[in-house]
């Protein structure tokens, strides 16, 4: 073993180290550093110049200072000097210095710059990496410019060291990351890609790291790597295990490099080379075989290394999940595991199994394991364990299991971690609704749900029992009944008397006949559970009485007393006087007539989306609830609530939820429930409706108190619930700009962390648009800001209201308000630009503001003769665009006129003599003119096919309205 | 992709910590305060792997150190937790003391390792290669 500290004995350090280390307290420890630090601050001041010794000795004093966790704020330029010196270790403490405590935004970045350049062409291997190393770490947009042409080509030059490589790999990987357009791999790309073949292991290694990244970013330009990949990884998992030498590890061939392969085989389809496939099906038929044959080593290492391959390998049989024998296979290995002794194992495997089970090849196998799944949810001692217990449940659930699985499950909830229960409830209320054969028995899950956890039951949950017993005549009965008599246990979750005064209020008729639940036994019921209750339950219960006075009018007189009472309505809290105040006089004035009319029952609700599906997906995150299970949702909870089609409905309900605050409208907060057209009651509550949980959101009031809004005509789809249509519209291959060209509400973004929504409306040349931030997580998001600006010719005028707040707490949701005004006609959107700490981690973020030029359309309608006029005065050449192009989407007629619509044009009836053509025509407002459009979309359903002609007063218009439009149909 | 690689002992006090997304200084101090508690509280019979925040710490005890390693989601577990160990097997090939004293070479180990968050070299004997490069030169 090398002496370590032979000739390079920094004693000082040494000394100050073991002082650290005998310090008896966290004072004595501060004091010494204090004393330390004005030690090093004199001496970099003083007068005599250090020599690099003592400079790199000063140095590493303050770095190891600075990772006992106190905060370094000189030095920097010590250590700046240091990298020009020319011996290794004081170069190399100045690098680590640098790219530990150096910010990529720092002032000294120049200097830095300079002696990287000097280190990368000195042909020195050692020096050229530490400069690379300090690219990579530092990664800042200046080194980039300064580096990035440069790195490419040391890369993959014959004559560059091994060592050197792998770290030009990985620095590359990192200026990538960071500057994109500044690394322009394109000639490089093939040299890149055979790097998977370079003899030695470790360029590999690093080179992969490159290449995966690539491929997701430019899956075609890279595809040529996949052969390249299954070849390498062919001969790494047939070798001995003692051919690759030192990357063996505990007998098991080059582990890590064998995991890289297999992820970076997981960025493409599987291979359409039947020779590359076979090849590879092979490797993964060795690598099962492998996990079946007796150990080489009783090492712990050996088999965890070995596992390590084994379910990356089984990840990538998921991913291609096209080869049945395969996936079988791997459910059996991982059923295996479920039993191991280790527990990291048993983790593991319960976690890949829960992808397993989403593939229908493999669904029933999995579902074999069922006994020792709920075996580990109920004596699994660690709780994340249980939690992938309870996932694996949740994905293994069907029709045929369900009862067993959400009764286990339940039983669970009862002594579950208060961690994950919220995300219990939902899972138990979403499989609970999926598989439902019987009603009773799912009234009767939510119900205990409510009882066992009802502090974890969201709002969804209970919005959604109330939807489904609405729309299910045959279970209201039943319902009624097991919500009585679980109110009559004396202390009851609030969330219970939240359904229990619904549902009372709505089919409390339909029990009344029994004596022991007669009107008054009902109101008198849920009366003693008022004065516990928080304002808003109380707000639903008024409601519940109201209703009553109509189902009931023997109650009448016993429900005016309690309106009438002082605490009612005289309350402190407005909503509820008002609601006392305004149901005692519709139940004194009104007639019997006008009070059924009013107080009549809910008609169904329409059908949608699971809103508790959304939410768990909103929880987890896209991507995170599979396909199929998407799928069945749809299929099954149509089925559940009787198979939709009663939209017709839905403007009797709206009717009646205008003239009434009925309980419907606790309901209509429900965001992917909420009907279509049932908001419009005032143009401020259409901003709360779009997300219930608004958070501090500037205040509705606000926004509608200057009148703008109101004078807008109503959006087509104003209250269709975001949440929904984002998880339509998050599909990334679809550009922003294009998503919004034919609609002005939606998700404009959102990822794990954030959730962009916006509204917008548009005036004439004028435009206001309403972003919403939603914080995702539960952490708070720190010094947000947004700034937008208009790239390339700026001629729409954009001007922010005010800044955000710079803190968004976790769940959180904040609203900012711009205001548009087109100046000219313009093609390239605006840019959004958001900047937030999360955990530490500046999140940088730019978007397409969907603000395109048919935002300004207003609508001209004329007759057949007028058009063609004025088509033919639009005749020059330069005033057409036309395109041809193949169907993108749907072709039916009332989705293209809702587009046409959304486009912002009138769609004039009767002009093209083919009435299979759609003939738009608008104004386009700008602030320094006005710009005439005529349109006409020509579909021809057996091509497949549209011809596309703008006819517009001014050339840019017709082009850029022609570019944006044929993307949409 | 690896966040960081956090030595701590069971005081809880950082002994390295190297990062490869950024943080802010001042809030490094904050996470390794949680992430360490999060790890000492976990008993021997709980798995390796814990989810925190919205990543996953892998982490590995030896005698009165740990080495914690922040991951994203979709890097591969055991390899991480076997990476652990073979850094571990490289620091006790090499030194023959305290590791404290010579922290820069502990860094330069896990350069040698870890660049920019991605497994570069696995092999014990070119991960010290620079290291005895070094030690030849002497340069003092």
């Amino acid at each position: 073993m090398p002496a370590v500290s032979k000739g390079d004995g920094m004693r000082g350090l040494a000394v100050f180290i073991s002082d650290i280390r005998n310090c008896k307290s966290k004072e004595a420890e501060i004091k010494r550093i204090n004393k330390e630090l004005a030690n090093i601050r004199s001496k970099f001041k003083g007068d005599k110049a250090l020599d690099g010794y003592s400079k790199k000795k000063y140095v590493c004093k303050l770095l190891f200072i600075f990772l006992l966790g106190h905060d370094i704020d000189f030095g920097h330029m010590e250590a700046v000097n240091l990298l020009s010196s020319n011996k290794y270790t004081e170069k190399q403490i100045g690098y680590l210095f640098i790219s530990v405590l150096v910010n990529s935004n720092s002032e000294l970045i120049r200097l830095i710059n300079n002696a990287i350049k000097n280190d990368l062409s000195s042909r020195n291997p050692t020096f050229m990496c530490l400069a690379l190393h300090c690219i990579a770490n530092v990664g800042s947009r200046e080194m980039a410019e300064a580096f990035a042409s440069e790195i490419p080509r040391i890369l993959v030059a014959g004559d560059t060291m091994d060592s050197v490589k792998q770290s030009a790999a990985l620095c590359l990987l990192r200026l990538y990351k960071t500057s994109p357009d500044l690394v322009l791999m394109g000639e490089w790309t093939s040299r890149v890609v055979h790097l998977l073949n370079d003899q030695h292991m470790g360029v590999v290694t690093a080179a992969i790291s490159l290449i995966t990244c690539l491929s997701m970013k430019n899956p075609d330009e890279f595809k040529t790597c996949v052969s390249l990949a299954v070849s390498r990884l062919s001969r790494i998992v047939s070798s001995a295990s003692t051919d690759l030498q030192d990357y063996t590890y505990y007998f098991v061939p080059a582990p890590w490099l064998s995991c890289k392969l297999l992820r970076l085989l997981q960025c493409y389809p599987p291979p359409e080379d039947g020779a590359v496939k076979g090849r590879l099906v092979e490797c993964l038929e060795t690598i099962l075989n492998k996990a079946q044959e007796p150990p080489k080593s009783k090492k712990v290492q050996h088999s965890n290394a070995k596992n390590a391959i084994l379910f990356e390998a089984i990840s990538l049989i998921i991913h291609y999940d096209s080869e049945p024998n395969l996936l079988v296979r791997a459910c059996n290995q991982l059923g295996q595991f479920l039993q191991h002794r280790e527990t990291n194992l048993r983790y593991l495997a319960l976690e890949s199994m829960c992808t397993l089970a989403s593939s229908e090849f493999s669904h029933e196998a999995v579902k074999t394991h069922i006994e020792t799944v709920i075996n580990a949810l109920k004596t699994e001692r660690d709780v994340s364990v249980r939690q992938r217990a309870a996932d694996l449940l949740y994905a293994m659930c069907d029709r045929s299991n369900a009862k067993q699985i959400v009764a286990e499950m339940l039983s669970y909830l009862e002594t579950a971690d208060y961690s994950i229960r919220e995300e219990m409830v939902l899972k138990v209320a979403i499989l609970a609704e999926k598989y439902a054969v019987d009603y009773s028995w799912y009234v009767d899950t939510i119900l205990n749900l409510i009882r066992i956890a009802g502090d974890y039951v969201s709002e969804e949950v209970w919005y959604r029992v109330i939807q489904i017993v609405i729309n299910r005549d045959d279970v209201q009965g039943y319902a009624a009944k097991t919500v009585f008599e679980a109110l009559q246990a004396p202390a009851c979750h609030e969330n219970m008397v939240k359904v229990g005064g619904y549902i009372l209020g709505e089919f409390g008729n339909l029990i009344a006949g029994d004596p022991r639940s007669s009107p008054l036994v009902q109101f008198n019921l849920l009366h003693s559970k008022f004065h516990l209750c928080s304002v808003p339950t109380r707000a639903l219960l008024l409601s519940a009485y109201i209703k009553f006075i109509n189902l009931f009018p023997e109650t009448k007189a016993t429900i005016q007393e309690v309106l009438r009472c002082d605490s009612q309505i005289r309350n402190s809290d407005v909503e509820l006087q008002q609601r006392a105040v305004e149901y005692l006089k519709l139940s004194s004035i009104a007639s019997t007539d006008v009070l059924a009319t009013v107080l009549e029952e809910m008609p169904p609700f329409p059908e949608r989306e699971s809103s508790i599906l959304a939410k768990l997906k909103k929880k987890k995150g896209p991507g995170a609830v599979s396909v199929t299970e998407l799928e069945d949702s749809k299929r099954e909870g149509g089925e559940l609530n009787g198979g939709g089609d009663r939209g017709s409905d839905t403007a009797a309900m709206a009717a009646s939820n205008a003239s009434t605050p009925s309980p419907s409208a606790d309901l209509l907060g429900i965001r992917s429930a909420a009907p279509i057209g049932a908001a419009p009651a005032s143009a401020g509550s259409l901003l709360v409706d779009v997300f219930s949980e608004a958070g501090p959101a500037a205040p509705s009031a606000a926004v509608s108190d200057d009148g703008f809004l109101r004078d807008l005509e109503q959006p087509t789809e104003t209250s269709d619930s975001l949440l929904v249509e984002g998880s339509g519209d998050s599909d990334p291959k679809f550009p922003v700009s294009h998503r919004f060209v034919c609609k002005n509400n939606g998700v404009l973004f959102e990822n794990q962390l954030l959730q962009i929504g916006i509204k917008s409306e548009y005036r004439q040349n004028l435009g206001r648009m309403y972003l919403f931030f939603g914080n995702k997580t539960s952490v708070q998001f720190a010094s947000f800001t947004t700034t937008v600006s208009c790239p390339g010719e700026l001629q729409s005028h954009i001007l922010l209201t005010k800044p955000v707040e710079p803190l968004v707490e976790g769940g959180a949701q904040i609203q900012q308000v711009l205001n548009i005004e087109c100046l000219t006609d313009f093609s390239e959107a605006p840019l959004l630009n958001i900047k937030f700490r999360y955990g530490g981690a500046l999140q940088n973020l730019t978007l397409k503001l969907p603000v395109t030029i048919n935002k300004f359309f207003q609508p001209t309608e004329m007759a057949s003769h007028d058009f063609f006029q004025r088509w033919k005065q639009l005749s020059q050449p330069q005033q057409e665009a036309q395109k041809i192009f193949k169907a993108n989407h749907s072709m039916d007629t009332e989705v293209l006129k809702a587009k046409l619509l959304g486009l912002g044009t009138a769609l004039l009836d009767n002009v093209d003599p083919n009435p299979e053509n759609y003939v738009c025509a608008g104004v386009i407002q700008t602030k320094s003119q006005q710009v005439g459009c005529l349109l006409r979309l020509e579909p021809n359903a057996q091509a497949q096919m549209y011809r596309l002609t703008l006819r517009c007063s001014k050339d840019s218009v017709s082009k850029r309205l022609c570019e944006l439009l044929a993307e949409q149909f | 992709m690896i966040r960081f690689v956090l030595m701590v002992n069971r005081q809880g006090q950082t002994r390295l910590s190297r990062y490869y997304t950024p943080v802010d200084l001042n809030r490094r101090a904050a996470l390794e305060a949680d992430v360490v508690r999060c790890c000492l509280n976990r008993k021997k019979d709980q798995c390796s792997f814990v989810e925190y925040q919205d990543f996953k710490l892998v982490y590995r005890q030896y005698a009165a150190l740990y080495i914690v390693v922040g991951v994203s989601d979709g890097e591969n577990e055991l390899s991480i937790y076997e990476l652990v160990h073979n850094f571990v097997e490289v620091l006790d090939k090499y030194f023959s003391r305290v590791i404290m004293f010579n922290l820069d070479r502990v860094h330069i180990i896990l350069d040698e390792m870890i660049q920019n968050g991605h497994i570069v070299e696995t092999n014990k004997n070119r991960i010290l290669a620079p290291l005895s490069a070094i030690d030849k030169m002497a340069d003092g």
